[in-house]
């Protein structure tokens, strides 16, 4: 009995859920507002409770899907009884419905999260955010629950089996790419409260920034992994290797990082020296507004196809208001609550600060510009102005210079001091590291390749010109220790998260400029017994078969691979499937990975002559792509490692205001 | 990241999206730069049927046509451009991955040169304000003093 | 005072960009005008789908208003809008058929199931009239005025509201 009404317990679950972000939206802010300590005191518990229905509710939907009940709409169109359980649990959020859900539930994670570890703080500070948290999780709950109901019921015709999941999803990427993703959209959310926070209560001091930045830099960590295992799903799953599109989805996902580095970067300034207040703040409010609009685009319908809008015309307009009112209500606030005049801290050409507000600067151009090229064809759509896209080629061309720029600033940023430094000193430090970045970039593709390639090395050149620094940077700061070791061990792990963040662009960097411009492939016929030669390898086809996998038929091709220079072999298996439920083909890519290049083999059509034709790609440095985005997410996350974050309490208000001076001049990020 | 426009797609829209890698055909090509050029050219141009692929990964009918033609064409001896108008007169400038540099597109490409122009300006204005402030604090002399003080502080 | 005013351009221009976004949403992304509007219709030389031996021209659709609509037996949406061509058809506008990517045996035995309206078919196996159409998916209509010039491009499925609200005015307009 209890077992059928579980759907019902996840409805009701979430009714309560969105009754108590109502209260949690009202009485922290009107405590905070009348000084009301009781009033204000609602806000933990609120958080805890709705945290653990929509816990429930999440839970009772994905019990649904584990055992197959087809009566549930949301189960019976998006899974079926053979699926996996794995894939059952993943299916939860592999559709609209139920990946809202996923989102309003770590929204309420990082919003008990936020409320857990915020008890060292002024108690009407805590009460905003928490105000703040449940105003964004009472508009997603809304949503839910008036247009996209997971647990609605298709009753009485219950389907004996559900229409399946699509079979690109059935997938360990579908598992781990959203959460990831979603962790980080909403991670900004905390972030963006902490901003209202704090211009609610005009405290926009220096230890606000203190408190957001462990935030921020998880929340940026999260996007980071979840944009790049994006980005590595696309390319073995689709087949023709491409890693990035510039798609309006995945710029969707690119607009809130690119904020998002400005605001950490910003952050520091704030924190270190009291300048850019009104800026860090801004960024917060657009980091989370781009979140917003990214859910917008992508749900809405305006820029995939009308179907999905005119199905449901109801749901890209309540995305659209809660969009319009979160970021207009936030940038009133914002309006009216700046501080009128920041305090004007002096600094020269050469300082950080002067390379911090670049980075911001260069950072700022590249949102607009991928946000400008992401609407333009609707904006001249809307004037009659005709149809046009916009793609890869206009984005590569004002993408990469607009990076190679930031990468020649951020080479000099960890070496420069605050305020201001001498030319002298800074040339001192850098003439080795640049020069040898220059030679080694030139050098590199000759060695490589036998050829120059002059993209090639201005990649190299630019992620050496990042690396290089850091590391003279490391041997001064580690000269007068007791031994390399034990200075080492003394830098703090926030300049190590900086480090290794730094480092993961660079190892980006190599990876985008070896892959774009060393990768080959050949599509070619193949038969068994066929062989060809693909950048230094053997592909001999040695047996072609058909199989019957659990939902679908399958042609396989086995392919034997010789590495020419070293006589070493593998077996790849590539296979082209078709889905019975669907009656989709699906092409299984094989892929040999490695650190320096992958194998990447593609079954195309069937000739009809026992042959088949095949797409063989060679993709130098490929995975360094994805790594240099780990090593990126590593060092955010070591950032808040740091034990000063742990030092939240906060005495008294006179520190508070006045910037910290007494950090060690390396711990920067 | 592409996967999941294809997932919105197959989700909301409940239409058939095969995804299947698209466009592994053989061309024979005596040339290689023909062959880069053909990559590029199917590369640049997207499919006028689907979600947002270039016709070079689409396995929809359309992008086979698309792609057998400009292969035609290459072997006539055409050059990209010709090729390219050839199928904007047919399909329209939606098919252009690289939208022209036209009236209507001056924006596009403008804004961000302006913003690069602007940010600029920006940037001297503030530093200039900021130094300022800085200039009147300490003299030269002070200044070198004031790193020497530092240098030794740092080195103990 | 000003800094704030200035600040308030803020909340003001995102308003003005979510009032962009609303206006969006009652917009069809997929929904775009032929490239060929406004211009003649394409050269061709092809043979009719139900005589091998006969070959017929651009020239065929010039003298009258005339009623494009390319289809094939393997699109469903064809089938469904057979019903409002016959109606067409029925009010006296001229019809031509573009056969497309067809074999003539299924062309022939779909017209015979779902009717005919067309005075006649061009048969286009390999779809190269199509493409020269900018057609990218069955159902397509063109509307093609005497003097042979393509005045309107419907996409897709005409339902039986298109025909009296957007195919038989436009007709009424270019006759």
């Amino acid at each position: 009995m209890l077992v059928k009404m579980i759907p019902e317990l996840g409805h009701f679950a979430l009714i309560i859920a969105v009754l108590m972000a109502a209260v949690q939206a009202v009485m922290p802010l009107a405590g905070a507002t009348t000084r009301r300590p009781l009033w204000m005191a609602y806000g933990h518990p609120m958080a805890v409770g709705q945290f653990l229905f929509i816990a429930l509710a999440y839970v009772c939907l994905t019990t649904s899907y584990l055992l197959d009940d087809f009566s549930v709409t949301n189960v019976a169109n998006n899974s079926n009884s053979l699926l996996p359980w794995y894939y059952k649990m993943s299916a939860v959020w592999g559709n609209h419905e139920g990946s809202v859900l996923l989102w309003s539930f770590m929204l309420a994670g990082w919003g008990y999260a936020a409320s857990r570890f915020s008890c060292g703080l002024p108690r009407d500070m805590v009460a905003r955010v928490q105000g703040v948290m449940g105003l964004v999780s009472l508009g997603f709950l809304l949503f839910i629950l008036l247009t996209s109901n997971p647990f609605e019921r298709l009753l009485p015709n219950v389907p004996h089996d559900g229409a399946d999941l699509n079979p690109l999803l059935q997938d360990i990427g579908l598992i781990v790419h959203p959460p990831m993703l979603y962790m980080g959209y909403v991670g900004f959310s905390v972030v963006f409260a902490f901003a209202i926070a704090a211009l609610l209560g005009g405290r926009l001091d220096a230890a606000w920034t203190r408190w957001a930045r462990p935030w921020s830099n998880i929340a940026w960590a999260f996007l980071t992994v979840g944009i790049a295992l994006g980005s590595w799903w696309a390319y073995y799953e689709l087949g023709w290797g491409g890693w990035w599109f510039w798609d309006p989805v995945e710029n969707a996902s690119l607009l809130p990082w690119l904020t998002g580095t400005a605001l950490i970067h910003s952050l520091a300034v704030t924190e270190k020296r009291g300048s850019f207040k009104s800026w860090t703040v801004l960024l917060a409010i657009f980091t989370f507004s781009l979140s917003l609009l990214g859910t917008f685009l992508v749900r809405s319908g305006v820029l995939t196809s009308v179907h999905a809008f005119a199905n449901d015309p109801s749901r890209g307009l309540f995305i659209l208001v809660l969009l319009a009112v979160t970021v207009t209500l936030s940038l009133l606030v914002f309006a009216l609550r700046a501080p009128r005049v920041s305090h004007q801290v002096s600094f020269s050409w050469l300082s950080r600060d002067a390379l911090l507000l670049i980075n911001n600067i260069v950072l700022v151009i590249m949102t607009v510009t991928i946000l400008l090229g992401t609407l333009y064809p609707l904006i001249l759509d809307s004037l009659n102005l005709g149809k046009i896209s916009v793609g890869p080629p206009y984005f590569n061309a004002l993408f990469v210079p607009l990076t190679v720029v930031m990468c020649i600033f951020m080479g000099l940023g960890p070496m420069a001091r605050w305020k201001s430094m001498e030319a002298r000193e800074l040339k001192r430090k850098l003439w080795l590291a640049g020069a040898a970045a220059l030679v080694l970039g030139v050098l590199l593709p000759f060695i490589y390749t036998g050829e120059w390639n002059l993209w090639a090395s201005l990649g190299i050149v630019t992620a050496l010109w990042i690396v290089l620094p850091m590391g003279r940077d490391l041997i001064d700061k580690t000269r007068h220790a007791r031994s390399r070791l034990a200075g080492l061990r003394k830098l703090s792990l926030a300049y190590w998260g900086m480090v290794l963040g730094h480092m993961g662009i660079a190892v980006t960097i190599v990876g985008v400029a070896v892959v774009s411009n060393y990768a080959s492939e050949r599509t070619v016929r193949m038969a068994p017994g066929t062989t060809v030669e693909v950048a230094g390898y053997q592909f001999t086809m040695t047996e072609l078969t058909s199989r019957r996998g659990a939902n679908f038929l399958a042609d396989t091709a086995v392919l034997e691979v010789q590495n020419i220079d070293s006589a070493r072999g593998f077996l790849m298996r590539p296979e082209k499937r078709f889905y019975l439920a669907t009656g989709m083909p699906m092409t299984q890519v094989a892929l040999r990975p490695g650190l320096f290049r992958d194998l990447y083999v593609a079954m195309g059509e069937d000739l009809n002559d026992g042959s088949w034709a095949m797409r063989i790609q060679y993709k130098p440095f490929v995975r360094w792509l994805w790594l240099g985005g780990l090593l990126m997410a590593l060092g955010g996350v070591l950032a808040i490692v740091d034990k000063r974050y742990r030092r939240v309490k906060v005495t008294n208000k006179a520190s508070a205001a006045t910037p910290s001076q007494s950090e060690p001049q390396e711990a920067t990020l | 990241m592409a996967l999941i426009r294809i997932v919105t797609a197959a989700i909301l829209l409940a239409l058939t999206l095969s995804a299947a890698a698209g466009g592994i055909e053989l061309r024979e090509f005596d040339d290689p730069v023909l062959a880069q050029r053909y990559h590029d050219l199917t590369a640049s141009m997207r499919c006028p049927l689907c979600e947002n692929q270039a016709i070079g990964d689409s396995d929809s009918p359309i992008s086979g046509d698309m792609r057998e033609r400009v292969y035609q064409m290459l072997q006539d001896g055409r050059s990209d451009s010709e090729i390219v108008s050839h199928m904007v007169e047919r399909f329209g400038d939606y098919i252009l991955y690289n939208p022209r540099l036209e009236k209507r597109t001056y924006l596009l490409w403008g804004l961000p040169v302006g913003l690069g122009i602007l940010g600029f300006v920006l940037l001297m204005l503030i530093i200039r304000t900021r130094r300022k402030s800085s200039a009147k604090a300490l003299s030269a002399e002070e200044r070198a003093r004031l790193d020497a003080l530092i240098q030794r502080r740092r080195s103990s | 005072m000003s800094r704030r005013l200035l600040l308030l351009l803020l909340p003001v221009s995102f308003l003005l960009v979510a009032l962009f976004l609303y206006q969006r949403l009652q917009h069809d992304p997929a929904q775009r005008d032929s490239a060929l509007m406004a211009r003649e219709f394409p050269a061709f030389e092809a043979t009719t789908l139900r005589d091998e031996q006969q070959t017929v021209d651009q020239s065929l659709l010039k003298g009258e208003v005339t009623l494009v609509n390319v289809w094939g037996e393997w699109c469903p949406a064809c089938k469904q809008e057979m019903p409002q061509l016959l109606e067409l058809a029925d009010q006296g506008i001229r019809m031509v058929g573009v056969n497309y990517r067809d074999t003539r045996e299924k062309g022939m035995s779909f017209l015979n199931q779902y009717g005919d309206p067309f005075e006649m078919n061009i048969f286009d196996p390999e779809g190269s009239l199509g493409f020269d159409l900018g057609v990218y998916g069955a159902p397509e209509t063109f509307l093609v005025d005497a003097e042979g010039i393509i005045r309107y491009h419907h996409k897709g499925y005409i339902s039986p509201q298109d025909v009296s609200e957007r195919i038989l005015p436009e007709v009424a307009k270019w006759r």
